[in-house]
């Protein structure tokens, strides 16, 4: 088999969305730490939280790691595309009756409409947050740009669909997670990395990083939103 | 027992196929699901028409060849167990049973629930073999010696019997289930070293050609197996993939 050949074969599609899966697992927990500030609604917490949103801008090797995770999102977007592509080929006619709950979880079923969902939630996260950091309107607060101000709008009373983005969040989140939960096991398994000694403990922590990662996460607009009530 | 079955009939390849519904009295528990579609076909040979095609052929589990998609499920509700290992007393009195052909790209239906797997024996011949003299002079196997544990797992993937049950449940019509059994059984022993990489890459090549589905990891085909053949072997064939892939010179 040639080079070019092994690039396009479907076990090397599956590493590539193992390694961007599991490469975005790590951006989570980067990213989590991160918002768990948010819960310090003080002037200090908003110092500490728009000085870490100023570090995380501009220092040149998380500006690496962020174009890392831009690729890492696009490969996993567009190898999970072409890979549901070529199933759906694989079965033209489908079964009048097929039971598919009887031999498989419902998360390793619907991976692609979970990624959807995670997928148009990112796309409206990168827009109200991202591009507001990056290119306004955003006002400043001891010389840096306030972010926490603009986190703390969005979910606050200010914005009348606030509950709605609340909503929406949470929505994401159990998305995230149950995308994770089946995810995070099934990258490793991708990969060949199975054992019968240390598979069973992927498989806790898969868990338990697809129930507690996403838990945190929508814990944050949460509170936000109910303190500003 | 009384039972409805609904059975897909389709007259060839290319035509379009539909579901038709039977009533079938007088059926035994002890019967095999088999001997079920028997007694089906007799009643409609009895009336003048087409029986229902369907393959099958040693009715003890081992040779492969039952194929149905009965009630949502590959080779029935039962685990462990092919197709002419189904009891009628799985089922109850009244069911309805729907019964489908394997569903793949790479089965294409031939008539009724036959379904052509010759796409599983393309992919031996292209790797799952090998490559020793047999002509009178062959070694003894257990000239070589080949830890139990290692042997044991080798025997495990070797009882895979290529029935396409795998195919059948994954929702991507995945046949990663199969040729990882069929590569692991010589990856795990010493006579399959030399040909180890190579063979791993041929036989991918040759499933991803036959228009097989890609992996989820969903699991569905190793509960369906009815021979428990189970996921460690696709991920010893993602490692020697991998591992063929950054070694190759080419």
């Amino acid at each position: 088999m040639s080079n070019s050949g092994i690039l396009r074969s479907s076990l090397a599609k599956k590493y590539v969305m193992a390694l961007s899966g599991l490469f975005l697992c790590l951006f989570l927990l980067g990213h989590l730490a991160g918002n768990l500030q948010l819960f310090n609604t003080s002037a200090e917490g908003q110092l500490a939280f728009n000085e870490y949103a100023h570090f995380m801008t501009t220092f040149p090797l998380v500006k690496l790691l962020s174009y890392l995770t831009y690729a890492a999102v696009l490969f996993h977007v567009v190898d999970g595309i072409a890979l549901t592509i070529q199933n759906r080929k694989a079965r033209p006619t489908g079964y009048v009756k097929e039971k598919g709950s009887a031999n498989a979880s419902w998360s390793s079923r619907n991976m692609g409409i979970l990624g959807t969902i995670i997928l148009v939630f990112f796309v409206s996260h990168m827009q109200n947050f991202w591009y507001v950091m990056h290119f306004g309107p955003i006002g400043e607060s001891d010389g840096l740009k306030d972010l926490h101000t603009v986190v703390m709008t969005f979910f606050g009373p200010e914005n009348g669909l606030a509950g709605l983005a609340v909503a929406g969040y949470v929505l994401a989140q159990f998305a995230l997670g149950f995308h994770l939960i089946h995810g995070f096991q099934s990258g490793f398994q991708s990969l060949g990395l199975r054992h019968s000694k240390y598979s069973p403990l992927i498989d806790r922590a898969g868990l338990l990083f697809g129930i507690g990662v996403p838990t945190l996460f929508a814990s944050i607009p949460v509170y936000l939103f109910f303190i500003q009530l | 027992m009384n039972l409805t079955l609904k059975v897909w009939r389709q007259d060839g390849p290319e035509a379009t196929g539909h579901m038709d519904t039977h009533a079938l009295g007088g059926v035994s528990p002890d019967m095999s699901f088999l001997e079920m579609m028997d007694m089906l076909n007799d009643q409609i040979i009895r009336a003048g028409e087409e029986p229902v095609a369907f393959d099958h052929d040693c009715r003890e589990g081992i040779c492969g060849m039952c194929s149905m998609f009965i009630n949502g499920e590959a080779h029935g509700p039962g685990r462990g167990v092919t197709t002419c290992q189904l009891h009628m007393r799985s089922f109850n009195d009244g069911d309805t049973i729907a019964i489908e052909p394997w569903r793949a790209q790479a089965f294409p239906v031939i008539k009724d629930l036959t379904v052509d797997r010759s796409a599983f024996d393309r992919v031996i011949q292209a790797g799952g073999y090998i490559s020793v003299n047999t002509s009178g002079n062959t070694i003894d196997a257990n000239a070589i010696p080949v830890p139990k544990e290692q042997a044991d797992d080798a025997f495990s993937a070797a009882t895979c019997i290529g029935c396409g049950a795998c195919v059948a449940s994954c929702k991507n019509a995945s046949a990663m289930l199969f040729v990882s059994a069929k590569v692991s059984q010589f990856a795990l022993l010493p006579q399959g070293q030399p040909e180890r990489e190579s063979r791993v890459q041929r036989m991918v090549e040759q499933m991803d050609k036959e228009g097989f589905g890609n992996c989820t990891n969903t699991g569905a085909c190793a509960v369906e197996c009815p021979k428990g053949i189970d996921l460690s072997n696709i991920a010893r064939m993602n490692r020697d993939f991998m591992s063929a892939t950054v070694k190759s010179k080419k």
